[in-house]
């Protein structure tokens, strides 16, 4: 079962920092619900997943899992990063197993990673070193580590944006059908706005100097998402907006008819995925 | 790492004549160098033999030479004279590395893991590590009670530092991802030893430890000189006391046969132990 998060009023100073860099941040999420967390680079995205993974507490303020203070890090709530971190001496097996090793839970462990990396895709390969899969398979390999523990919370730190268009597309599907089939709460930092729209229940836009938390949209459409639909265009454009009100002046400027050009023409949905912010700007620049 | 290598099976017997050639032609090309530089080395050993003994002045030690060398250690091993002072001395330098690294190891591992510790730990470490170990000599035979206590603890002394220092750079290059990772999927500290540092770091542990039997190799010939009466150390001085030169020479054929093959073994260690994907 998902967890519920409640995030109350989290302020966190980095040590030998003059200005906070997070402020007053508070936020709920009902179990099993996805929520994409978007925002300027340097806004404290990581920080803030960093303390719902237990790996960092924050100065002022609780994270609440489930209604306990969040105070370490715990195999029921797992961390992905940019980068798979595969441990580069283990076979795909091993490292998907390893979480449940920790646990002590080695009843059953070989059939559970071969139904894991079944639905991962990689079945044939549980015995091949990390190091000769693809990047996109590597990061499968990291979902499939920490589903492997039954998280009831995936923490997932911009996952796929060191992937390709086409495997980052089918990556998004896939996280969306394991968190619905299992129930599992999600919350993902993104930079990658079309990202946020076809996997989360609700996006959050962050400020930052200090990181607060500025908007929110609710995307209510059906999974599997119709990339291409007119509503999720309309969604893309509104949070593009939102994201620009978010932006230093000097960048906002250019922004002011950022929005447009985006939507509705957009052909297919794979290719076409969402450039991050920085290149949006870039292609609307050349336009 | 277990790379193994597996061979397509020949359709018909006859191909195997062809397969062997093939190996067979794999290994004259891999043998080539080698055997040059062995043949480079025997024939300057030889020069130097022909010089020494043409020469009125060096005249005595002309069984230095390859033949009289070769013939004195074929006697060595035919009679098995050789082998009471190897194992004299592989057990003093067994001893010494294991030593060496029962206490290089964790230390490497902490002054990699705290910096606060290799900060404090530097000059101090730096200075003891440029004193030779010989230096050490007086003091270990004062200290220790019996003559294979002292030469155990100049090797292990020696040996000691490239252990340490190699397991520390071992350790500094762990990526931090990995003991994130580890510790969100529940790691305690037994198993972050265990299954993330400990194969992380195998590979610059056994670097260090081919460093250390490099030294303690060197070391050992020199402390044997004194006060004990076996090993190869004490072979050599004896030989030399008896001007057998064509033994002497011999046993430092055997010092150097040996050391290659100490060090032969902690190549292969080192290459089983790396994780990356190319030895
Ligand atoms: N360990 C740290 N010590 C001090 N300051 C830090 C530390 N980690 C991050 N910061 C600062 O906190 C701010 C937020 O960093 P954070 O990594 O959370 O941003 P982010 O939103 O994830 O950025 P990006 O999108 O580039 O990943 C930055 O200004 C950064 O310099
Ligand atoms: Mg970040």
């Amino acid at each position: 079962m998902g967890a519920a998060i409640s995030i109350d009023y989290i302020t966190h100073h980095y040590p030998k920092q003059k200005d906070p860099t997070l402020k007053d941040i508070e936020l709920t999420v009902r179990p099993g619900e996805t929520i994409a967390l978007i925002g300027q680079s340097g806004c404290g995205k990581s920080t803030l997943l960093h303390m719902l993974a237990g790996l960092l507490i924050p100065s002022e303020g609780a994270v609440r899992i489930n209604g306990h203070q969040v105070i370490k890090p715990s195999p029921r709530w797992n961390m992905m990063f940019q980068k798979p971190s595969l441990y580069p001496w283990m076979t795909v097996r091993r490292n998907t197993s390893l979480g449940l090793i920790f646990q002590g839970r080695r009843d059953g462990m070989n059939k559970r990673v071969d139904a894991l990396l079944e639905t991962v895709g990689l079945a044939d390969k549980a015995e091949v070193n990390v190091q000769s899969l693809s990047g996109g398979q590597q990061q499968r390999v990291a979902l499939a580590r920490s589903l492997a523990t039954d998280p009831e919370l995936l923490l997932l730190d911009e996952p796929f944006s060191a992937l390709d268009a086409f495997t980052k597309v089918e990556l998004q599907e896939e996280v969306s059908r394991l968190s619905q089939e299992r129930g599992i709460t999600v919350v993902f930092v993104t930079h990658d706005i079309e990202e946020a729209i076809a996997m989360a229940d609700r996006v959050v836009v962050m400020g930052s100097n200090p990181g607060t938390l500025k908007h929110e949209l609710t995307v209510e459409l059906p999974h599997p998402r119709d990339r291409a639909g007119a509503r999720f265009n309309e969604l893309k454009a509104e949070l593009m907006e939102f994201f620009g009100a978010t932006r230093h002046p000097a960048a906002r400027r250019e922004d002011t008819d950022a929005t447009a050009p985006d939507a509705p023409e957009e052909g297919s949905a794979a290719a076409e995925s969402e450039p991050d912010s920085e290149s949006g700007r870039r292609a609307i620049r050349a336009a | 790492m277990n790379r193994d290598v597996t061979f397509d099976m020949p359709a018909t017997p006859g191909e195997w004549g062809w397969a062997s050639l093939r190996s067979l032609n794999h290994l004259r090309r891999a043998l080539q160098y080698p055997v040059l530089g062995i043949a480079g080395l025997l024939a300057l050993w030889w020069w130097g033999g022909w010089v020494i003994a043409n020469n009125p002045d060096t005249m005595a030690f002309a069984s230095f030479a390859p033949g009289p060398t070769l013939a004195a250690f074929w006697d060595l091993v035919s009679s098995g004279q050789v082998w009471s002072p190897i194992e004299s001395s592989l057990h003093r330098v067994g001893f010494g590395l294991l030593y060496a690294i029962l206490i290089g190891v964790p230390l490497g591992v902490m002054i990699g893991y705290f910096n606060v510790l290799r900060e404090t730990t530097h000059v101090p470490f730096q200075f003891l590590r440029m004193i030779s170990p010989l230096a050490w000599m007086p003091i270990a035979v004062l200290a220790f009670a019996t003559w294979d206590a002292a030469i155990i603890f100049l090797i292990a002394i020696a040996a000691v530092w490239p252990i340490t220092y190699a397991t520390a750079h071992g350790v500094q290059r762990i990526d931090p991802m990995w003991l994130k990772v580890g510790s969100n999927l529940g790691a305690n500290p037994y198993h972050t030893l265990r299954y993330i540092v400990m194969p992380a770091i195998a590979q610059d542990v056994f670097a260090g430890i081919r460093l250390a039997v490099g030294v303690a190799w060197i070391v050992l010939v020199p402390a044997e000189y004194l006060g004990v009466t076996s090993g190869l150390g004490y072979a050599i001085n004896d030989a030399r006391d008896t001007l057998e030169y064509d033994k002497l020479a011999a046993f430092v054929l055997v010092i150097g046969l040996i050391g290659y093959m100490l060090d032969a073994i902690c190549v292969r260690l080192i290459r089983r132990s790396s994780y990356h994907a190319q030895g």
